[in-house]
């Protein structure tokens, strides 16, 4: 918090230079502006910058290498017994020293824990008050030097806009960032797994069971990580939930833009848009809840033997859960064919559903399919409802009313709760994680390109 | 056209002209069902809709109540062990417990032996402590009288009552009952069909409330049954017409969890009034807990806020300037095409890999805390940041360009032209698509399950690195606990949800219908 309060006060004093800067160039003219190069905001606002950048830059790199630097110095200053340690231990002292400056409770504090947890906590609260030092002494040395700066010929507007422009640019740079930062985590963390599992095991094995044991001579000591079942498992959920939405949502598309009033349309549009806007947990509470016991119940009445976390359960909802995105992609698609098209067609004679299969439905095919495509990367990277209806036993079968696991589940169950970063059963969650990326980023990418290259046909 | 023989007619399955009357009901009938199957597409896809919120509201209007007792409390000093303290902290600190349990022990003095009294203590929740403590902090004086609280019923008891443990049938037979002790049996003589030919070996449960007691039925003959007595009777009178009846459970006492005697005290109670289903505020008090009737939202409520907060301040800002850059500044050209494409394709990248990258940078790489808002904020805005650019550009791009070239014609810059001219004229819309934005990320769950919001949060979060959870994170870890009383605590806390999205969406509308132009 105390990184924010010095931020606060750095933005305070900007907000002094801004007052300072404007009054500045004022004072400079006698008041009459047209002797000033830009408005005199600008020179506020050139005071306020010279003052915030710098000190903010110091503030924000100050406190990323802030924590390695502490660390680094507790260890050197540590005794030559401890220093020789291995870096496991290592690292478990660091924890322990970390947990024991935050006040946490230690469990066997031996006094050399207690002697670098005072060293580190010296450290920590010296490096807090150089850095405030030396955020407050930028800002006001820039204050200053900016001040003197200022002259009415300052072409202070100009240097402004090209702050902001760096300013945008950078925003802009943020989605490639975290696209970058999505690639490098799931390559660096799934390399790290495909060094303990070989690639190919991982992608062309037949057995599932990440759960590797602590003692060696436990039962099913060896985690298998054959991700065969679990892509099988996605896949099935997948076309159970395509066979749901694909024709219900092109069919509704259909009735919507071809036959429906616009006042039906004004009123079943909305109730899409909201079936699209349910959360995917109440989804995933529908199904384990409702939809599970009830196709449980059909299933044993027809003397079928039914899982309770049949694949059927989350493909169905799935599938309705998806239905709004085929029918508004679809709709989008219909209506982007041009009305002569039809108009043609009935001149010819032709009822509305043989325009609409013969000459609407082709010509929108490019969307359709990208609809669809879309749809299909939606259902393969949904999490909550198979994780809360699917199961986690990874079976390698075709049957919609055995429970199967999906990437997904096996994703979130791996990780959530504690977990120790480097087992493979850990890693192995992100090996799924680069699987599924690039499965959505293909179909997603084939999807932009299919909707793109035909789109423009009449446009 | 290789087929150059055929009339168009011919290729819409036209045979020849003789039969075309036949021929053109055939495609009506064609069209028809064509039209059909549109409409039960979109039926059945509303159908859905409604079969899906019926449902959330058919089990969640119940969890928005709680069963609750009221109770004779005799607020005895020696037993709250507070001797002659009667400040303020020392009545904060003391344990209510042995009083609750004096005051139900006086309820029903025949209760005896040890299993039978924890079943009795354990009709009332563990929260009636703190309601009886409230009472006594409002009002010390009331210590050493008698008072009546009302405190809440367990889990168990809130669910019998609501009928979802068994199912219940209840008549008053219109006959008179002769009530005979027979040792400790008891008979019980009406005549007619009072008693339906009960078979009480069926594994239903059947209980006669009478003269203020109530009997189980162990063996039924004709118009004479005999039975066993859970609560005594006041008195053996002969018992009028309307004013006795019978109860039947018909789920087998070792499937419920509550057995007859519970079900006895409780019926007594009943009789006098005391039972009572309120409207549930601590559910908007009180953060998670094991015991379904003390479990609240609030605490899951604000995580969520928090969380939102810090969404909303880095995707906006940034959201916004990307989008101004994107459309009003960039020049055409490879780089400002890969960022566009990226952007496309980062909105449909699922949401459950934001967690891992949550989970791998922020909390590995950087040591952030775990389960904070600060953490969980961050990854829903690197979620919604997508949908805030595509938005805003589309804004952008509505405000017509005669609007820019106006405001560089009388000699603006190109950025004053921006933020003095065409930002103030897209934020109608820009606000629209960031309030949808967050509606999205206040429903989203996965991402949050990576960086560990899925904690057992008590107290109510006071800042953006406490431990906390999210709403829908409440309801994937509510709809996961056994307890049938939690089902109902799941529904509520959804229809709480659905509430704040509609809420936002409607906000959305709002703000379109009454600032969009059209140029």
């Amino acid at each position: 918090m105390s990184g924010l309060l010095l931020a606060g006060c750095i933005a305070i004093l900007a907000l002094v230079g801004f007052w300072l800067g404007r009054n500045r160039a004022m004072a400079l003219v006698d008041g009459n502006i047209r002797n000033l190069h830009s408005l005199p905001g600008y020179y506020g606002a050139y005071l306020a910058l010279w003052c915030a950048l710098p000190a903010l830059m110091l503030v924000v790199i100050w406190s990323i290498l802030d924590g390695t630097v502490i660390e680094n110095l507790v260890i050197a200053g540590l005794p030559d017994s401890l220093a020789t340690q291995s870096l496991d231990q290592r690292s478990l002292f660091l924890s322990s020293v970390r947990n024991a400056v935050s006040g946490n409770i230690v469990s066997n504090p031996t006094p050399d824990i207690l002697a670098a947890a005072t060293h580190y906590a010296a450290l920590q609260s010296l490096s807090h008050w150089v850095l405030t030092a030396a955020g407050l002494a930028l800002a006001a040395a820039g204050l200053m030097i900016a001040r003197r700066m200022i002259v009415p010929t300052l072409r202070s507007r100009e240097t402004v806009e090209k702050v902001i422009m760096v300013i945008m640019i950078a925003a802009s740079g943020v989605a490639v960032l975290t696209t970058i930062g999505i690639v490098l985590s799931l390559l660096f963390e799934a390399s790290r797994f495909f060094a303990i599992v070989p690639i190919t095991d991982f992608l062309f094995g037949l057995e599932w069971s990440p759960q590797t044991a602590i003692r060696a001579d436990q039962v099913g000591s060896s985690g298998a990580f054959g991700a065969v079942p679990v892509f099988a498992g996605t896949i099935l959920i997948t076309i159970i939930a395509m066979v749901v939405a694909v024709p219900i949502g092109l069919f509704s598309a259909i009735y919507l833009s071809e036959y429906a009033s616009p006042s039906l349309r004004g009123v079943a549009k909305p109730l899409l848009e909201i079936l699209a806007g349910i959360p995917t947990v109440v989804y995933g509470f529908f199904a384990a809840l409702t939809i599970a016991p009830l196709i449980r119940g059909w299933g044993e009445g027809l003397g079928l033997d039914v899982s309770s976390e049949s694949a059927l359960a989350a493909g169905l909802v799935m599938g309705v859960m998806i239905i709004p995105f085929v029918s508004s992609l679809s709709d989008d698609a219909i209506s982007a064919v041009p009305g002569a098209l039809r108009d043609g067609s009935y001149a010819l004679g032709a009822t509305k559903s043989e325009t609409v299969t013969r000459v609407v439905l082709p010509a929108a095919l490019p969307g359709i399919f990208g609809a669809v495509l879309l749809a299909v990367s939606r259902a393969i990277g949904e999490t909550m409802i198979v994780v809360m209806a699917a199961g986690l036993a990874a079976n390698l079968t075709a049957n919609p009313f055995a429970a199967v696991t999906t990437v997904t589940v096996q994703i979130a169950t791996i990780l959530v709760g504690d977990q120790e970063f480097d087992s493979a059963k850990t890693l192995s969650a992100f090996a799924l994680g680069l699987v599924l990326f690039c499965a959505t980023l293909m179909l997603n990418i084939v999807a932009l390109l299919v909707v793109r290259k035909y789109r423009e046909k009449y446009d | 056209m290789t087929d150059t023989g055929q009339t168009p007619g011919a290729r819409l399955g036209l045979k020849n002209r003789t039969t075309s009357d036949e021929n053109v009901r055939q495609r009506y009938r064609k069209e028809r069902r064509f039209k059909l199957l549109g409409q039960l597409a979109l039926g059945s896809a509303i159908g859905m809709l409604v079969f899906l919120l019926v449902t959330i509201v058919g089990n969640g209007y119940s969890g928005f109540f709680q069963h609750e007792i009221a109770l004779k409390v005799h607020l005895d000093p020696a037993r709250l062990k507070l001797g002659d303290k009667r400040d303020a902290e020392s009545l904060a600190r003391t344990s209510y417990g042995n009083v609750i349990k004096d005051a139900l022990r006086s309820e029903f003095p025949d209760v005896k032996g040890r299993t039978d009294r924890r079943a009795l203590s354990k009709l009332v929740s563990k929260d009636a402590d703190t309601a009886v403590r409230d009472a006594v902090l409002a009002n010390p004086e009331i210590i050493g009288t008698t008072q009546t609280i009302w405190v809440k019923a367990t889990d168990d008891v809130d669910t019998f009552l609501k009928g979802h443990m068994s199912a219940v049938e209840q008549w008053s037979p219109d006959v008179a009952a002769k009530l005979s002790l027979e040792g400790d049996r008891v008979r019980i003589t009406a005549a007619g069909s009072a008693f339906r030919d009960l078979q009480p070996a069926d594994g239903s449960s059947y209980l006669v409330s009478i003269n203020g007691g109530v009997v189980k039925l162990i063996d039924v003959a004709g118009g004479v049954a005999k039975g066993e007595v859970l609560v005594a009777p006041r008195d053996t009178a002969t018992t009028p017409a309307g004013a006795w009846h019978i109860s039947a459970y018909a789920t087998p006492e070792s499937d419920r969890r509550l057995n007859d005697k519970a079900i006895a005290w409780i019926a007594k109670l009943q009789a006098e009034d005391r039972v009572e289903n309120r409207f549930n505020v601590s559910f908007f008090q009180t953060g998670a807990s094991t015991a379904p009737e003390s479990a609240g939202i609030w605490s899951a409520v604000v995580g969520s806020f928090l969380t939102l907060v810090v969404t909303l301040a880095i995707s906006f800002p940034i959201g916004v300037l990307a989008a101004l850059y994107l459309e009003e500044f960039a020049p055409k050209n490879r780089w400002t095409d890969v960022i566009e494409v990226n952007i496309n394709n980062l909105a449909a990248v699922p949401s459950i890999i934001f967690g891992l990258l949550g989970l791998a940078v922020f909390l590995t790489l950087f040591g952030l805390p775990r389960s904070a808002p600060v953490v969980g904020g961050m990854v829903l805005a690197l979620m919604t940041l997508p949908t805030i650019i595509i938005a805003s550009r589309a804004a952008l791009k509505a405000v017509p360009p005669s609007i820019r070239q106006a405001a560089l014609g009388m000699g603006a810059s190109r950025l004053q032209t921006v933020t003095h001219h065409v930002l103030p004229l897209a934020m109608p819309g820009i606000l629209t698509g960031t309030i949808i934005g967050m509606a999205q990320a206040l429903g989203e769950t996965a991402p949050l399950l990576m960086i560990g919001m899925v904690a057992f949060i008590v107290d109510i979060p006071g800042g953006f690195t406490d431990s906390a959870t999210v709403l829908p994170v409440q309801i994937y870890l509510w709809a996961d606990s056994p307890e049938r009383a939690f089902l109902a605590k799941t529904s509520a806390a959804i229809m709480v949800l659905l509430a704040f999205l509609i809420l936002m969406n409607a906000l959305a509308v709002l703000l379109r219908k009454r600032f969009e132009r059209r140029w």
